[in-house]
């Protein structure tokens, strides 16, 4: 094993490993401390992000932070590495794959073609040495469309899950956010719920819900219901009309194993999904969900650090070709995200490392109450993550998920983000917002309809 | 709920904004729905509602944790209680470490092995109360339930520790005071994560033969006890009921929920609630009348 080091004026800096390089290379942030792998002090951090960049992209390949032999994540990405990908960029170090990367040489089209060169660990390192600025205008550069009823991720465009939760799974209560959602022009991405409950009765009931509103409604987008995907395959087994397959992964095979998954499991989910036939301009299916801390919080961090594991999982995503991956990224609370700066820069992280491995990212912008942050931080992320090109949102009624309590952007931010950037839904739904007569967007400025629209109107005829 | 309340009361010069015409929905779920427009953007009785159940929420997580008054409200009542400290020195600390707040400072330890040495032959339930994520949870209702709890527990004659309060515990410090204490089964009144519309939710963890180093595998939980959620009666129920059956299979946890014959409210989908407007079928004129 190698070891590093670097001198400093009058000191030098020594670390045992790549990973410890890595760890303590990483912007300060509690989940770190937790694991007891963060630097030091300041001076001990830049010292490993400067051991960092002059790391060659070319080691990444040959020091594994995770044993082959003991991890089938390492193993897909070592085993799916395309080499001819990455030889643009394989004479680089970290360093200088930064520079690169602000260079007029990376743009839209070569970013995509050097997707399947890079590494998880190759594009963490790098992200590791960049600030905010250097996250968001990379990022900006890369496109990943995805389709399966509607087109996601084209450039000027953002879209929203409509995520209509309620405590007890009451579908006229689930209905009543998805109308207020709708009516804000939310849910382009999907119509997706949490389910508070596991039985898989109710998930059947759910997804069949989901298929019938947006059949009566002729609405161009995907339902999803967050459950385990073994239940997702058991609701396909069933005959239920379901569109996309979810799933919680992680970067690590025992930070899956603790989410009760495995590739192979993932495979079999995929395949349920890809045998319905459901979409209709495309057959991305997947869906998956992620954050940094997940593999530390399940004890199966290898001694990495948390951005790392993180982008790993984004390695298992790209192999099945998802829709949408969405970083929740404040969910899992002040332990392994402390404040509004940890939880901010951890989204342009995920969201940067996503896009470049090829990956197209959402951000659920979101914080706990227990959390050092407020409505002030989520707005700064929302309009960075804007900038940067984000594929999706979520949306739910006036911030407040009041079956997951916890707080995310709201209907009226994605609004907020569509008025200053100009940023539209997705073409599909777009044409659908216009002939409802809900909104239509000129010049950036957002123009709602004057009356309800009629369909609608029915419906909430329909109370009693 | 609060906000609707306050917005009420703000009704007057505030007519800048767009009101949507579906606030009928708004029976139909808790959710902040049809919150109206100014531009695009929250009106601004919806933000400063938010702003205020945000502020409640964070106030309660940092609120400290009153354990004087509880102490002398309990001796008012006859009931002896210990002050005990977490590992976490303080908020920041239990917030950024899990693992701290989990285990008793030494001079805690110690304590307590003092007690339990001049109390030996241990008791069925200790009863732990530890601030967690809400000072305001356990303030308001430990006695109440306590007080609901000692019935029951006083009429089917189990024994019970002294009430030990914790500061900046979190749900498992109650291992350590339970096996500290001999205990058969320990108990944990804990403030929970406090939600924008639910900042003073209690939670009772529930452990059968505790020791250091279980999982949450190993531990039952009854969930948001509160005025607006699970009351005191049902929630001492259902504890009751969990101590019976676990002293009766000598287990806790996982396996033990399953078979709990207890009201879930969170099962399956309702099916007398409120019809789903959005799939309806219009209605007729026979039906309607």
């Amino acid at each position: 094993m190698a070891s590093f080091s670097h001198t400093a004026g009058v000191q030098t800096y020594r670390f045992d490993d790549l990973k410890e390089v890595m760890a303590k290379a990483s912007p300060a942030r509690s989940g770190d401390f937790l694991a007891g792998v963060a630097a030091l002090n300041d001076g001990e951090r830049v010292a490993a992000q400067m051991t960092l960049a002059n790391i060659e992209l070319k080691h990444f390949l040959q020091e594994l932070l995770i044993p082959y032999e003991s991890d089938e994540v390492t193993r897909l990405i070592i085993d799916t590495h395309d080499k001819q990908a990455f030889a643009p960029v394989s004479h680089l170090t970290v360093g200088g794959f930064r520079d690169w990367l602000l260079s007029d040489a990376a743009d839209e089209h070569s970013l995509r073609a050097l997707a399947p060169g890079l590494t998880p660990e190759m594009v963490a390192a790098v992200s590791k040495i960049m600030r905010v600025q250097d996250l968001v205008l990379v990022a900006q550069k890369i496109r990943v469309v995805t389709r399966f009823r509607n087109t996601l991720g084209l450039r000027g465009r953002l879209s929203t899950r409509l995520q209509p939760n309620h405590p007890t799974d009451e579908p006229a209560g689930i209905a009543a956010s998805i109308l207020d959602g709708l009516l804000y022009g939310n849910g382009d991405a999907m119509i997706g719920i949490n389910p508070a409950t596991d039985s898989i009765a109710s998930i059947c009931e759910m997804l069949k819900m989901l298929d019938g509103v947006i059949q009566r409604f002729e609405i161009p987008t995907q339902s999803c219901v967050l459950t385990h995907v073994t239940s997702s395959i058991e609701a396909i087994n069933r005959g239920v009309p379901l569109d996309l397959v979810f799933q919680s992964i992680a970067g690590t095979e025992a930070a899956n194993a603790s989410f009760g998954i495995n590739l192979q499991i993932l495979q079999e989910g995929y395949d349920a999904g890809l045998s319905l036939k459901r979409g209709t301009l495309g057959n991305d299916l997947m869906y998956f969900e992620t954050g940094q801390g997940s593999a530390l919080s399940a004890n199966a961090h290898h001694g990495l650090d948390q951005q790392t594991c993180e982008t790993r999982a984004y390695a298992v995503a790209r192999h099945f070709k998802p829709f949408l991956v969405n970083t929740v990224v404040g969910f899992i609370g002040p332990e392994y995200l402390y404040n509004g700066k940890q939880i901010i820069r951890a989204g342009l992280e995920d969201h940067f490392c996503g896009k470049l491995l090829g990956v197209p990212m959402g951000c659920d912008i979101c914080y706990t109450n227990h959390a050092e942050a407020d409505q002030d931080d989520m707005d700064t992320l929302l309009t960075l993550l804007g900038v940067a090109g984000i594929n999706f949102i979520m949306g739910i009624p006036g911030s407040d998920d009041i079956m997951l309590n916890y707080q995310t952007t709201s209907f009226h931010d994605a609004l907020y983000a569509r008025q200053t950037l100009g940023l539209k839904p997705a073409p599909e739904f777009e044409a659908w917002l216009q002939r409802m007569g809900i909104f239509t967007q000129d010049d950036g400025r957002v123009r709602f309809g004057e009356q309800l629209p009629p369909a609608f109107r029915l419906a909430l005829a329909q109370l009693v | 709920m609060q906000y609707i309340e306050l917005e009420q009361e703000r009704q007057p010069g505030t007519c800048g904004a767009t009101h949507n015409p579906w606030q009928e929905l708004r029976r139909l779920t808790s959710a902040r729905i049809a919150l109206g427009r100014a531009g695009s953007s929250l009106p601004t009785n919806a933000q400063l509602d938010f702003q205020y159940a945000h502020a409640q929420a964070r106030d309660a997580v940092h609120l400290a944790f009153d354990h004087a008054a509880l102490s002398s409200a309990l001796a008012e009542r006859g009931r002896a209680s210990l002050l005990l400290h977490s590992a976490a020195a303080d908020r920041n600390s239990y917030l950024q470490r899990p693992d701290l707040g989990r285990r008793l400072d030494p001079a805690s330890a110690h304590q307590l092995r003092d007690y339990a040495q001049a109390h030996p032959g241990g008791v069925d339930l200790a009863i732990v109360v530890a601030d967690g994520l809400s000072a305001l949870a356990v303030h308001r209702h430990t006695l109440p339930f306590l007080a609901r709890l000692e019935e029951q527990t006083c009429a089917e004659g189990w024994s019970l520790s002294p009430v030990v309060l914790v500061e900046q515990g979190r749900v498992a410090v109650a291992d350590e005071v339970g096996e500290l204490l001999g205990a058969r089964m320990v108990v944990i009144l804990i403030g929970e994560r406090p939600g924008l519309s639910s900042p003073d939710s209690l939670g009772l963890y529930f452990t059968y033969a505790p020791r250091v180093g279980l999982t949450d595998a190993y531990r039952n939980c009854i969930s948001n006890v509160r005025l607006e959620g699970l009351s005191y009666a049902m929630a001492a129920h259902r504890l009751l009921y969990l101590m019976r059956e676990a002293c009766r299979r000598q287990l806790s946890g996982v396996s033990l929920k399953d078979e709990a014959d207890v009201p879930d409210l969170a099962s399956g989908i309702s099916t007398n609630g409120p019809r789903n407007f959005l799939l309806a079928e219009p209605l007729t004129a026979a039906e309607d009348a």
